[in-house]
């Protein structure tokens, strides 16, 4: 991609993303957002999130291709109860690299 | 408790930020290592960054740039991603919306999940007084200036690290950080378990469509789970970046 199909991919993200934080800042009172709507928009972080990580463990060279010695699997799930027991983003990302280096080691 | 005055609460909203630096700025480490390694100059991994202002945001642009998806589809995934800020819009409205637009959209460029979880039951609470969005501002603004530069570094440190190090993996491992305070009762872990699955299972599915329908059959199943259980969804809040 070209720097400036690039630059313009960037700058309909950040205008996007402006518009979605201003929104009910700018609309207060005028529009009120439908139950059902605030409901769902409870499970889009969980939803989202699960679907960014699960892939990206299972499909260790970011293609479709499922691969059997796949030191990923153990240390996402060591990193999973790292992050359930502590909260700690540091803990969960320095478990989880050092599971993973492990791993590769293991396996030559 | 309320505030002498607006930069009194200013400095207590950016002091409360604080204890949350621990957990951002690997976080942005990683995304300016990421913009760098997959060929950004510097000047486009800060334009990035400054531009999206979202952690999650980014590094999933920067894995789809990589895996060569449609522009189309990096920018539609990115906004789901971000849907999660018009409820945290919905949400601070009441307490922001009667300043003027000069404050309210600096404010809410600089609206984060960290800045969220530390205002919200606050200012539902009446403890910030008069002086809340001044205590609101403090925390954003301290917020934006660790992102920014905890991605600045991590452009600059980007070039000396190397492959073997495996630090690609550091990108799900972030975002399971992010995922598994999320997961707080019956309904979130259903909407959680469907969408990994789905984003598995329809891994080929064109155009990266795959995570676009993985995430709306998770909601949809969030929603199925809590009427079932017939209790009401905890508000999602603090999933970082």
């Amino acid at each position: 991609m070209s720097d400036w199909a690039l630059w313009g991919l960037f700058l309909a993200v950040g205008i996007g993303t402006f518009v979605m934080r201003l929104s009910f800042v700018e609309l207060h009172g005028r529009w009120r957002m439908p139950p059902l709507l605030s409901r769902a928009l409870a499970y889009v972080p969980a939803s989202v999130l699960a679907a960014l990580v699960l892939p990206a463990v299972v499909y260790p060279n970011g293609q479709g291709a499922f691969v059997l010695a796949n030191p990923q699997i153990p240390a996402a799930l060591l990193a999973a109860w790292v992050a359930w027991k502590t909260r700690s983003t540091v803990l969960t990302l320095v478990v989880g690299m050092a599971a993973l280096w492990v791993g590769k080691y293991l396996l030559g | 408790m309320s505030y002498r005055s607006g930069s009194d609460a200013f400095l207590q909203g950016a002091r409360m930020l604080i204890p949350l630096t621990p957990g951002v700025i690997p976080f942005g480490l990683v995304t300016g290592v990421m913009a760098v390694e997959l060929g950004l100059s510097p000047g486009m991994s800060m334009g990035m960054t400054l531009l999206f202002y979202s952690g999650s945001a980014q590094m999933v642009a920067l894995q789809l740039l990589h895996t060569g998806a449609l522009p189309v589809a990096i920018v539609a995934t990115a906004l789901i991603i971000n849907l999660r800020f018009v409820m945290y819009s919905a949400s601070l409205a009441p307490h922001l919306s009667h300043l003027p637009r000069r404050w309210t959209w600096p404010v809410s460029y600089m609206l984060s999940d960290q800045a969220y979880a530390l205002c919200h039951l606050r200012f539902s609470s009446g403890e910030l007084g008069r002086f809340g969005p001044h205590f609101y501002a403090g925390a954003a603004v301290a917020m934006w200036l660790t992102w920014q530069l905890s991605v600045l570094a991590g452009v600059y440190l980007g070039a000396s690290i190397p492959d073997t190090w495996s630090l690609s993996f550091a990108v799900p491992l972030s975002f399971l950080a992010l995922l598994v305070p999320n997961v707080r009762g019956s309904a979130t872990l259903s909407a959680a378990v469907v969408g990994g699955t789905i984003a598995v299972l329809a891994i080929n599915l064109p155009y990266n469509l795959g995570l676009v329908t993985a995430s709306m059959c998770g909601v949809v199943a969030g929603l199925w789970a809590e009427r079932l259980g017939h209790k009401s969804p905890e508000p999602a809040a603090g999933d970082g970046r």
